[in-house]
């Protein structure tokens, strides 16, 4: 089905790959962790020595381990964002060692300690975008991404009032490829692995979605229109096409998104009624 | 705005350009080597010089030579503008970055098209310069007058350090080109099962024949004419 | 008190319909005069800011997350009911409602759940025209699947993602009106307290999750569809994050809390792997459909395997006890959830659990496989099979599966009448926070319709009637109430800061989740929940004697968001031993021990307990009032289940 150019020459990191069974009970660690007490402060890397790690644990368990010590200590715990720990709330987003939602191509909610190995160095920073302003320690606002969605990112039928389920038959393929766009996550890890902190992938999920299905139709074009503009407003980068998003996107989110959001703006520019 | 700079100062639309322009310099390129060919044809020059006066005097290749000018100015300038609001968003980077699943050209498509710009500064000045304004000897084919550049473009390359600039100017091209090629029609929105494939593989093969051809030639002089 | 349900009177069929007609409407140009405030963004809250929105009414959505789509609704993944009988196979309204009553073990309302019957055809009318990508046939119409509890296949999927799209669906509406400007969000902002004025709901406190800030907002009214209140049990398979303090706190304010005892607890979710387990993941039901459970028959070889002396495989079959099939022939391994879950639990406590922890049983695909081909069931449950790799390890194409039943779904809540409206007026609440529509045990694929039905299809009806008898004139935001319950929150704030006791708040969590689940889990009985109820109050002072929170709450302080949540549920705790000693039946999710048929089944006492029990709230450290609405069943029989 929706194969990409750069599936041909991106080497893609197995999705659940699991390594030869190690089962270590009692891992030793050195992490390097990004502290920031708010917006305003300047922000420096601190490094923890963690002791006792089970390979079973799940990455922000092993972070669980570290706030209950810290705390024990007096000291601030680390902050970040999680929440359903089920990889599908969108909400946990650590960029670990050089990797949004670290090694796997997975959130960092489904990241288990046995993808790690005794005595590793592990590097924690917050997303980095502009439009992703640091709030504390490794959490970061969002917002922008909800106001890409405010910009068009809807149908506009009020409730009630709607035709029946089945009176449009849509075509399983389509449907299926919707279903594809529409499991976006909203994590921003792909504005995160982008050089240029491009929500290109984010926004051109949504948009494509809406433009295969028959209910997207009316505003198809003004939503293009609206959701790329807010996107540039928010200060998001612009695509160079180099795939980090695609590779690093734990929803396997493709980059025929991307493509289809370019035709589809590209039309819209061209055909719209706005001048 | 008109709906026009609207579109154009989009990331995309300012995408768009890269692409258009980026594509229009590869037809360029597909035309310039194979009419760069006729060097090695072994006449002494006869081929290319006419092919020389052909394309300064020609006004349909003139008005092509001035897309193809223009081309490569909003190539740059609209690349400068994208990489500075590209640098923009993120203002504070990683402390570790490891090597991420991506091309290293596709990461630096800046620096190399630097290298190529620097380079199209030097060949222009050496060669498209000369033809135009230079006091070139002048060689009769046929009862016609032709500027012989086929001499300047000689006695250029018996000179190593222009052979060798020449042909690492051309890899840079082939990694930009490895990159962009492909890139340009995922830009323009063209992704499909069907004949992305195609593209990738061509892009390929386009980014390697296309710079060794080109690379070739000079090192073709330098071995046959010293 | 006997509880009013306001449920109309007349023929089940026509209840909502005369409701409607008699209900009282907002003149549309006095719409934008009211404020509404929404706490919580998931299916209920999404769906009914959006549509009160849409009616014109001003709205103030809330949620703790930073943003309104990662409600925990998220998560849902096998699907949502609907009568729409798309299948010709029989289903209709009354079937839907039918199933549901008895899936509930004939305790709840039958008028609400008519009504959920209802409406469910027009939630998926809905959801399509947003562009929810539901499941397809070939033929380009909508798909189906059965699920637990139901003899017709009247459940509509996307993928294993069915909440989410929902969710992204209503989040997508939501986020219309707000651009609209007719809904104003506040995400990362959580609410502390309700603010009641001559015994009406007239705002709320909140905190500011990044700045501390504590604000307080007025309204004509408040929804709280602020979701379930599992993870009492410290382990559950909610988000982290879900929590009772919204309920909490306006149950402190007046409004009754039902059934508080009725917890569902999933048979299927992948074990507990140590100490360090911070919460638990769901494997769908329907893998119950291939695999088969077991346990070794003798304690021994369960220690062996245990210490990992011996792998599942090197067990014959002769040594197996496939005690699901043994007990109950007919629906073997397919029994309901409560019946599954206990049975686990009783093998385990046998000592026959399987894993290092001892709590856990096989599901075994072996025999599938070779019967099927291992492609075939890859085919079938090949994400599940990839999940449950990911998180433990282990390859269940090899070696079977670890599973043990978690806390999932919390049936009791905030009570309700007809219109939604608690105890308090002007309070209502929606979705998994109220106690409506599941009675003792919620059927599968009904949690979806339910928060939907009341966002989209109930609450704009029936907030209008309370509206438009309070009429339009602003809500005095400088009344007394309002500082008086800001002052409370920062109180207690205050004071959790000022402890600075030794022990975590994670600490006291874990302590309480232990008791609950030991107590007030699977199987209950007098002499644990008695027990039980010391130790929590004991937990509770030495919470509020050596808990340790740090930092200030000028700032984005988790621990301090923790903190306070743990309180309340250490309250609840004690509420839900309180409702599970004073039910002296079993039904649905609710086992006590002392009650059950001679074969171990769970046994109803419908002459004394076809009731929902309704608790008032009196004082701190008081006792609470028990209250009760009859439950009358006029249009189904009641029996008594049987699985043999
Ligand atoms: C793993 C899992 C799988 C499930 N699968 C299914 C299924 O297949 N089918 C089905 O029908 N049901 C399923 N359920 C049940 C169903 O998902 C939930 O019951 C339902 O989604 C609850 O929706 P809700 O809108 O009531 O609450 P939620 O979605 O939990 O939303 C609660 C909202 O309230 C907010 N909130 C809470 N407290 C506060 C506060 N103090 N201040 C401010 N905001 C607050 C939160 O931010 C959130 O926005 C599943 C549940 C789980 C856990
Ligand atoms: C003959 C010379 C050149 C050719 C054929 C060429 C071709 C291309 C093509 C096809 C692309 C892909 C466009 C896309 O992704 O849509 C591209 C991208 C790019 N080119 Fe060139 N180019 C040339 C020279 C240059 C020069 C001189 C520069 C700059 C100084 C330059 C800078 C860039 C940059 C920065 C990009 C990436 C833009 C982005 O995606 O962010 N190129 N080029
Ligand atoms: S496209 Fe992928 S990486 Fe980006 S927000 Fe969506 S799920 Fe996350
Ligand atoms: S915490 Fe929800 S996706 Fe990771």
């Amino acid at each position: 089905m929706s194969k990409t150019i750069h599936r041909v020459k991106v080497v893609r990191r197995a999705r659940f790959h699991v390594a030869i069974e190690k089962k270590y009970k009692h891992m030793k660690l050195t992490l390097k962790i990004w502290r920031q007490k708010n917006a305003g402060d300047k922000g420096s890397f601190v490094t923890y020595p963690i002791d006792g790690i089970s390979t079973d644990m799940s990455f922000l368990e092993m972070m669980d381990v570290l706030n209950e010590e810290l705390t024990a200590n007096g000291e601030d715990p680390v902050h970040f964002d999680h929440d359903c720990r089920e990889g599908i709330c969108g909400m946990c987003s650590l960029y670990i060692n050089g990797h949004p939602h670290g090694p796997k191509q997975t959130t960092t909610c489904q990241l288990h300690m046995r993808s790690f190995s005794d005595g590793d160095t592990i590097t924690i920073e917050p997303w980095r975008a502009k439009a992703f302003p640091v709030v504390k320690d490794l959490v970061v606002d969002r917002s922008s991404f909800d106001r890409i969605i405010q910009a068009g990112g809807y149908v506009s039928v009020n409730t009630g009032g709607v035709p029946d389920a089945n009176e449009i038959p849509i075509p399983k393929r389509i449907a299926d490829e919707a279903f594809d766009s529409a499991t976006c996550i909203g994590c921003g890890a792909c504005v995160a692995a982008c050089k240029n902190a491009s929500a290109m992938l984010f926004t051109s999920a949504k948009i494509s979605q809406l433009a295969m299905l028959p209910q997207g139709q009316v505003e198809r074009m003004s939503r293009a229109e609206k959701m790329v503009a807010q996107m540039d407003a928010e200060g998001f980068g612009a695509c160079t096409n180099t795939g980090a998003c695609e590779a690093e996107c734990p929803k396997g989110i493709s980059l025929t998104n991307i493509a289809r959001m370019n035709r589809e703006y590209f039309a819209a520019s061209v055909k719209s009624e706005t001048v | 705005m008109s709906w026009v700079t609207k579109t154009l100062s989009s990331t995309i639309g300012r995408k768009l350009i890269m692409a258009l322009t980026g594509l229009f310099l590869i037809l360029f390129l597909t035309g310039h080597v194979s009419g760069n060919l006729l060097l090695f044809k072994g006449d002494g020059g006869e081929a290319f010089n006419i092919y020389a006066k052909f394309m300064t005097t020609n006004p349909a290749v003139k008005l092509l030579s001035w897309l193809t000018y223009s081309s490569i100015f909003f190539h740059v300038i609209f690349s400068a503008w994208l990489s500075w609001t590209n640098k923009k968003s993120r203002p504070i980077g990683y402390g570790v970055s490891t090597p991420p699943s991506t091309t290293v050209s596709s990461r630096n498509m800046g620096i190399l098209g630097t290298i190529i710009l620097i380079f199209i500064v030097v060949h222009m000045q050496s060669f498209w310069a000369q033809m135009h304004w230079g006091d070139l000897p002048i060689v009769t084919y046929e009862g016609e007058q032709y500027k012989d550049l086929f001499s300047i473009v000689s006695f250029a390359f018996q000179n190593e350090l222009m052979v060798i600039g020449y042909v690492v100017a051309m890899a840079f091209l082939a990694f930009h080109l490895s990159h962009g090629f492909a890139s340009a029609f995922q830009t323009l929105g063209l992704n499909h099962a069907k004949y992305s494939p195609a593209i990738a593989v061509i892009g390929k093969i386009y980014c390697i024949l296309v710079p060794i051809l080109f690379a070739s030639m000079p090192v073709y002089i330098y071995f046959t004419q010293s | 008190m006997i509880l009013d349900s306001k449920a109309p009177i007349g023929p089940l069929a026509e209840k909502w319909t005369k409701h409607k007609f008699n209900s009282k409407l907002v003149n549309p140009a006095n719409k934008r005069k009211y404020e509404v405030i929404v706490v919580g963004t998931g299916l209920a809250g999404a769906s009914a800011a959006a549509s009160l929105a849409e009616l014109g009414y001003k709205v103030k959505a809330f949620c703790f997350q930073d943003s309104p789509r990662r409600a925990h609704s998220i998560a849902a993944q096998g699907g949502i009911n609907a009568a729409k009988n798309y299948q010709n196979d029989g289903d209709s309204v009354f079937r839907l409602f039918y199933d549901t009553i008895k899936g509930g073990d004939y305790r709840s309302r039958e008028s609400n759940v008519y009504r959920l019957a209802e409406v469910s055809v027009n939630i998926i009318d809905q959801c399509v025209a947003q562009g929810v990508p539901f499941a397809r046939e070939y033929g380009g119409l909508l798909a189906n699947r059965s699920f637990g509890g139901a003899q017709v296949s009247r459940t509509f999927y996307a993928r294993g993602q069915t909440g989410q799209q929902l969710l992204l669906g209503a989040y997508s509406a939501l986020s219309r009106q707000v651009a609209n400007g007719k809904v104003k969000l506040y995400p990362r902002t959580e609410m502390m307290d309700v603010v009641t004025i001559d015994g009406h709901a007239r705002g709320i406190v909140t905190r500011n999750l990044i700045t501390g800030a504590i604000e307080t907002h007025a309204a004509h009214a408040v929804l709280l569809c602020t979701g379930g209140y599992g993870n009492v049990f410290f382990l559950s398979t909610n988000a982290m994050g879900s929590n009772v303090t919204a309920a909490w706190r306006a149950h402190k304010k007046g409004a009754y809390f039902a059934n508080p005892c009725y917890t569902q607890i999933h048979p299927t979710c992948i074990p507990v792997s140590g100490d360090h387990q911070s919460k638990l993941t769901l494997m769908s039901e329907s893998l119950r459909n291939d695999g088969r459970v077991w346990v070794p028959k003798t304690k021994e070889t369960a220690e062996k395997l245990r210490k990992g002396e011996i792998k599942p495989k090197d067990i014959k079959d002769e040594d197996r006890d496939y005690y699901l099939e043994r007990k109950y022939p007919s629906f073997g391994n397919l029994v309901p959830r409560d019946v599954a879950s206990r049975n686990a639990k009783d093998v385990c406590d046998e000592g026959r659990g399987v894993n290092e922890t001892g709590q856990a049983v096989f599901l075994d695909f072996r025999d599938a496989i070779n019967r099927d081909s291992e492609d075939a069931i890859r085919a079938r449950y090949g994400n599940l099979f990839d999940m449950y790799q990911q998180i433990t390890g282990e390859n269940p194409y090899q070696t079977p599966m670890k599973i043990y039943p978690a806390v999932h779904y919390t049936m009791g809540g905030l009570w309700v009448d007809y219109n939604l409206s608690t105890t308090v007026p002007g309070l209502y609440s929606l979705g998994e926070a109220n106690f409506s529509d599941h009675g003792a045990n919620r059927l599968g694929a009904s949690a979806l319709m339910q928060g939907l039905a009341d966002g989209y299809f109930v609450i704009p009806y029936t907030i209008g009637d309370y509206l438009a008898q309070i009429g339009p004139a602003p809500v005095d935001a400088n009344h007394p109430a309002f500082a008086e319950a800001e002052k409370g929150v920062k109180d207690a704030i205050q004071k959790l800061l000022s402890i600075n006791g030794s022990k975590t708040v994670d600490y006291f969590h874990k302590k309480l989740g232990h008791i609950m689940w030991e107590y007030c889990g699977m199987a209950r009985n007098a002499e644990g929940l008695t027990k039980a109820k010391g130790m929590i109050q004991d937990l509770k002072k030495e919470f509020w004697k050596d808990v340790k929170v740090l930092g200030a709450n000028e700032e984005l302080n988790q621990t301090l968001e923790k903190a306070s949540r743990v309180a309340d549920f250490l309250e609840l705790g004690e509420l839900m031993i309180d409702d599970a000693l004073n039910r002296n039946e079993s039904c649905g999710g609710h086992f006590r021990t002392e009650s059950q048929t001679p074969e171990g089944e769970a046994l109803r006492d419908d002459e004394n307990y076809a009731y929902v029990a309704a608790w008032k709230f009196i004082a701190e450290n008081a006792p609470e009032e028990l209250n009760k609405e009859p439950l009358e069943f006029e249009n189904v029989k009641l029996t008594q289940r049987s699985y043999k």
